[in-house]
């Protein structure tokens, strides 16, 4: 299921899993693996305004406000691959796309 | 961690990791529930350089919020210190930041620079008879005020004395720990430097050192006592590479004659071996009779004295790493 069944007028929307680290998921109040909404073909970057857009608590904490730019501690996963140092606007694999794999964003190992 | 002297209710918390970057959380329920408001803190127009450590300009970024002054009188109205250092303003609870540019615009903004830990915007007063009048300071840059709501602002260092300056007395460039004043006197301010304790009376025009007879003259925080307003605590620690108070006794010292004359208090607190350090926001009084006065140490420990300081208990220990002790009395 590459598009959400919500009709013709939203037929470009894609249903994007994503993983958040812990200590996002308890900032976006959520419990586990979340569902994002994209429109058009799925990036980096769209998923990532989808996922704000549902949790704005998460606005400012995965990427810069202003450039939008990755933080440091913070990778990019897509079907085993890292893709944090991927252009942010290059389309996802279609296991992501098509709801078979996870989109995973994952802090550094930095609590020791 | 702060509370608003405008609503007992209301509490502002500023969380800050490599993982998440800054976050920013307001309680309206007395710390049972948080809400996350907004952390977008950009700077004004090109923000340009500063000094870097070893003296090459380096861009102002912003890194991190560390410390948060709610208005005295408008609960929505809150300030932000951010590192680099700069000076932000929410009037809607929280959910957008200004920067007041003003001060890092000043004239010598170029020669700031950081302190170890780094270049910080970490402490905020009020004028509470006076909202126009604030005084920030900024490690390590020193001391300012503004007299006109934060539109201009001028160093106030006059009489400080800094051996690690090329110039110990210049204008700015003085590694300020914290200031503090009593709400009755707020022209009279107290300030717990890099080295030395100094007071000034006339709103930071002139500093004089207190130090008198404390066994270090360097720490990080002073508070002032609710009700006797040259009635001042500090907590000296050994030095700038030893963050832990002198012979392994951890003791708060007390002057009643706003400085010079300072008495160790010592009954309730470890009086041995004790190898921590007590961090600038992590000490606050409560407003009760007789004044209760708090402080967290690095090793997780929250002590309280009920009478103003004369005893002291652990209310708390074995917490992580305490950044910031906040008393709010509630009616």
């Amino acid at each position: 299921m590459s598009t959400a069944s919500t009709g013709a007028a939203r037929e470009s929307v894609t249903r994007v899993r994503v993983a958040l680290p812990a200590h996002l998921r308890d900032l976006a109040g959520v419990g586990g693996e979340v569902q994002v909404e994209v429109e058009g073909e799925p990036t980096v970057t769209r998923v990532l305004d989808a996922l704000e857009a549902d949790h704005p608590p998460l606005r400012g904490t995965i990427r810069s406000h202003e450039s939008g730019a990755r933080r440091p501690f913070m990778r990019y996963f897509a079907c085993g691959e890292d893709v944090s140092h991927e252009p942010p606007d290059q389309p996802l694999p279609e296991a992501v796309r098509s709801g078979a794999e996870v989109f995973r964003v994952l802090g550094a190992i930095a609590g020791g | 961690m702060k509370g608003s002297p405008a609503d007992p209710e209301r509490l502002w918390a500023a969380q800050w990791t490599d993982w998440h970057g800054q976050v920013v959380q307001r309680s309206d329920d007395g710390g049972r529930t948080w809400t996350t408001v907004g952390n977008e803190f950009s700077y004004e127009g090109e923000p340009g350089t500063h000094q870097w450590y070893d003296g090459t300009p380096h861009p102002w970024e912003f890194k991190r919020v560390w410390h948060l002054e709610p208005s005295h009188d408008d609960r929505d109205t809150v300030f932000a210190g951010v590192e680099d250092a700069a000076l932000f303003r929410s009037t809607d609870g929280g959910d957008t930041w200004s920067e007041m540019d003003g001060l890092r615009t000043h004239t010598t903004g170029q020669a700031w620079q950081p302190g170890a830990g780094g270049l910080c915007l970490h402490t905020i007063l009020i004028d509470p008879s006076r909202a126009e009048r604030m005084y920030v300071a900024v490690s390590a840059a020193g001391a300012f005020r503004t007299d006109d709501g934060g539109e201009t602002w001028k160093p106030i260092n006059r009489g400080l004395h800094s051996e690690f300056l090329p110039d110990p007395e210049a204008e700015v460039g003085h590694c300020v720990h914290r200031i503090a004043h009593h709400p009755s006197r707020p022209d009279t301010l107290f300030m717990q430097k890099h080295w030395d304790v100094c007071r000034s009376d006339d709103a930071g025009e002139q500093w004089t050192e207190v130090s008198g007879n404390l066994p270090s003259d360097f720490g990080f925080p002073i508070v002032v006592h609710a009700h006797q307003p040259e009635t001042i605590y500090v907590v000296p620690i050994l030095s700038d590479g030893e963050h832990y108070p002198p012979e392994g006794k951890l003791r708060v010292y007390r002057s009643r004659t706003g400085g010079n004359e300072w008495e160790a208090l010592t009954e309730g607190l470890p009086q041995e071996h004790f190898r921590q350090n007590i961090l600038r926001d992590a000490m606050s009084v409560d407003t009760l009779d007789p004044c209760g006065i708090y402080f967290g140490t690095t090793g997780g420990a929250v002590y309280a004295s009920a009478d103003g300081g004369d005893t002291w208990t652990a209310i708390a220990e074995h917490l992580p790493r305490v950044m910031s002790v906040e008393a709010q009395t509630l009616p």
